[in-house]
């Protein structure tokens, strides 16, 4: 199996909305594939049809090495789905719920209680365990979700925003088992609107425009993908600024941009690290005090505003 | 088979820790029973025995009724949940989880038909058919519910939305229990009102339980449902699950959350 996910032309529409126009995707196994795309783009739809919960209209699609239109039944014997809202039924508590799972997968009653009793301990809700799960917190529910969806230890694991309206601890916390299972070789497939979830988690990222795919890569590639490196140079006072631009544009050749208001010089560094060499050279022959002297990258927010063409909001001050 | 009783099981989970569901489906019931059969017994009248024995049958085929929609209503909350997507992304039949539904809601029923006979023999109901006779009529109700549940299945993943569902149960409730003889005898309707009554299942549910049990039988015309009650109740319930279950398990395949 070359490939743990691929799809080939994925073709959805509601209606007359056409809501995937042909995705292409294919993730090899272990690794993990991070879905961007601003709201309504169609990541929740690529995801259901990819796990076998909507007939695509056009293309294939393969999971675990099975057609998702022809062999369902395989599919989803080696899937786990944690939907955009946790999925968890709120009169059951939180054991009843994983011990119900694990015998619908056929682990059996008391393989059922075993698995239950495991993943409880590993998502920290042994606590809980005997609450019905609607008395749980966001962050519990969720977490009680993903368990849900381990249960059968899935060769592959679908994430849908897995990590939307948690706080930041939950979020580490739900990010870490993750990445315990992709440790253990889990593919994981993970949709979500924070890019740094896709910056730590994900091996690659594909970013989504209206259905279909716009852009494909690691977070590096796309980063340099929507621009250089830049150096930035602070000054102490606004007399710096002349001289210090002056040099900078003789270390790099390139028209470096002041912002008077920050008392901050920004210039594009074509050729990487010999560029900050001679910059740092040049400010050093001229004397100018310098109080901050940075190399950046864009970041992911500004690789996802710029492929998605949302209008250029400026996040950052400082920037431009 | 271990889906089912796994699956049964969380409904039944539910039933115990919401007992108010069976409140709520035989609160209305028992009221027509206290109301009809002890209040009004003396006013109405009906030929060939007591009101209070004629208007039973009526009651628990209500029950039958009411139990659309609160199977529907279930089916629909798991949709906008979630859940249903988690068992569809699950290697399990999508007939066991539709099965289960309708498994526990009978028990329900059953639960509502209970107190809805306790309170019938308190205001002097009684059945003076023999034992065969008498089950049998039960287990036509048995039968009239469980196709109800099936209809409440496929109202709950067609319609979805709960204040919908709601409203329109609600008023199929009234439309199908007083369209029928539940509460009175048909002789008073106009023409093709009273042929649509007397085609209603719920009217010849209704009187063949009172022929089986001897309770006031109201049979008068001509029509096929009024000269066989149980023949004609069979048949139509026959055709209506028939049609109902396989459109939804249809329904269920292409029901998307939201
Ligand atoms: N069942 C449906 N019927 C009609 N339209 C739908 C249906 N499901 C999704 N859509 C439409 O398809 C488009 C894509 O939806 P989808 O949920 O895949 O987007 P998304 O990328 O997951 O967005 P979000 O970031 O908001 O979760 C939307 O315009 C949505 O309105
Ligand atoms: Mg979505």
């Amino acid at each position: 199996m070359e490939f743990a996910i691929q799809a080939e032309g994925l073709k959805k529409r509601f209606g007359d909305h056409e809501v995937l126009a042909g995705v292409d995707l294919s993730v090899p196994p272990g690794t993990v594939l991070g879905l961007l795309g601003p709201n309504g783009a169609g990541k929740t739809t690529t995801v259901r049809t990819l796990a076998t919960l909507l007939a695509p209209d056009g293309g294939r699609a393969t999971v675990a090495g099975y057609d998702v239109v022809r062999r369902p039944r395989e599919v989803r014997r080696r899937i786990g789905l944690a939907g955009q809202y946790a999925a968890v039924d709120g009169l059951l508590t939180g054991r009843e719920n994983l011990v119900m799972i694990g015998r619908l997968m056929g682990l059996g009653r008391r393989g059922a209680r075993t698995r239950a009793e495991e993943l409880l301990d590993g998502f920290g809700l042994q606590h809980a365990a005997g609450r019905p799960s609607k008395t749980y917190s966001g962050g519990m529910r969720r977490r009680l979700d993903l368990a849900a969806c381990l249960v059968a230890s899935p060769q592959v694991l679908f994430l849908d925003e897995p990590t939307t309206g948690l706080d930041p601890a939950s979020r580490i916390t739900l990010w870490q088992q993750v990445r315990e299972q992709i440790a253990r070789g889990v593919t994981v497939l993970l949709t979500t609107q924070y890019l740094e979830e896709a910056d730590f988690l994900a091996d690659r990222i594909t970013v989504f425009g209206s259905g279909r795919v716009i852009a494909e890569g690691t977070a590096d590639e796309l980063k340099r993908k929507v621009g250089d490196e830049r150096l930035e140079v602070s000054v102490e006072g606004v007399e710096a600024l002349e001289p210090a631009a002056a040099a900078l544009g003789r270390a790099v050749s390139e028209a470096p941009v002041v912002d008077r208001e920050t008392r901050r010089i920004a210039v594009r560094l074509a050729d990487g690290i010999g560029g900050v060499a001679r910059a740092a050279a040049e400010l050093e022959r001229c004397g100018v005090p310098v109080t901050d002297f940075a190399v950046r990258r864009p970041s992911l927010d500004e690789v996802f505003l710029q492929l998605t063409g949302a209008s250029a909001q400026v996040k950052e001050s400082g920037d431009e | 088979m271990s889906e089912v009783l796994s699956l049964t099981g969380r409904q039944m989970t539910h039933l115990r820790r919401t007992p108010e569901k069976i409140i709520a489906v035989s609160l209305t019931p028992v009221a027509m029973v206290v109301i009809l059969g002890y209040l009004f017994a003396s006013v109405i009248t009906v030929e060939g025995g007591a009101y209070h024995d004629y208007v039973m049958a009526g009651v628990f085929a209500q029950v039958g009724l009411a139990c659309v929609g609160s199977t529907a209503i279930g089916v629909a909350s798991d949709l906008q949940t979630g859940l249903t997507d988690r068992f569809r992304s699950m290697p399990i039949s999508r007939a066991s989880v539709l099965f289960a539904y309708t498994v526990a809601d009978l028990v329900t029923a059953v639960a509502a038909m209970g107190a809805v006979s306790g309170v019938g023999l308190l205001v002097g109901w009684r059945i003076h058919g023999g034992l065969l006779e008498s089950l049998a009529a039960v287990g036509l109700l048995l039968g009239f519910t469980y196709t109800m549940l099936w209809l409440g299945v496929l109202i709950g993943l067609v319609m979805r939305n709960l204040e919908a569902i709601n409203g329109v149960t609600a008023l199929a409730l009234v439309v199908f229990s007083f369209l029928s003889n539940s509460f009175m005898p048909l002789r008073g309707l106009p023409g093709w009102l009273r042929t649509v009554a007397e085609w209603n299942p719920v009217s010849s549910v209704a009187e063949a339980c009172r022929v089986l049990w001897h309770n006031a039988p109201a049979s008068e015309g001509a029509s096929l449902p009024v000269r066989h009650p149980e023949l004609a109740s069979v048949l139509t319930l026959a055709v209506l699950l028939a049609v109902v279950v396989p459109l939804a398990l249809r329904a269920f395949r292409t029901a998307a959350t939201r």
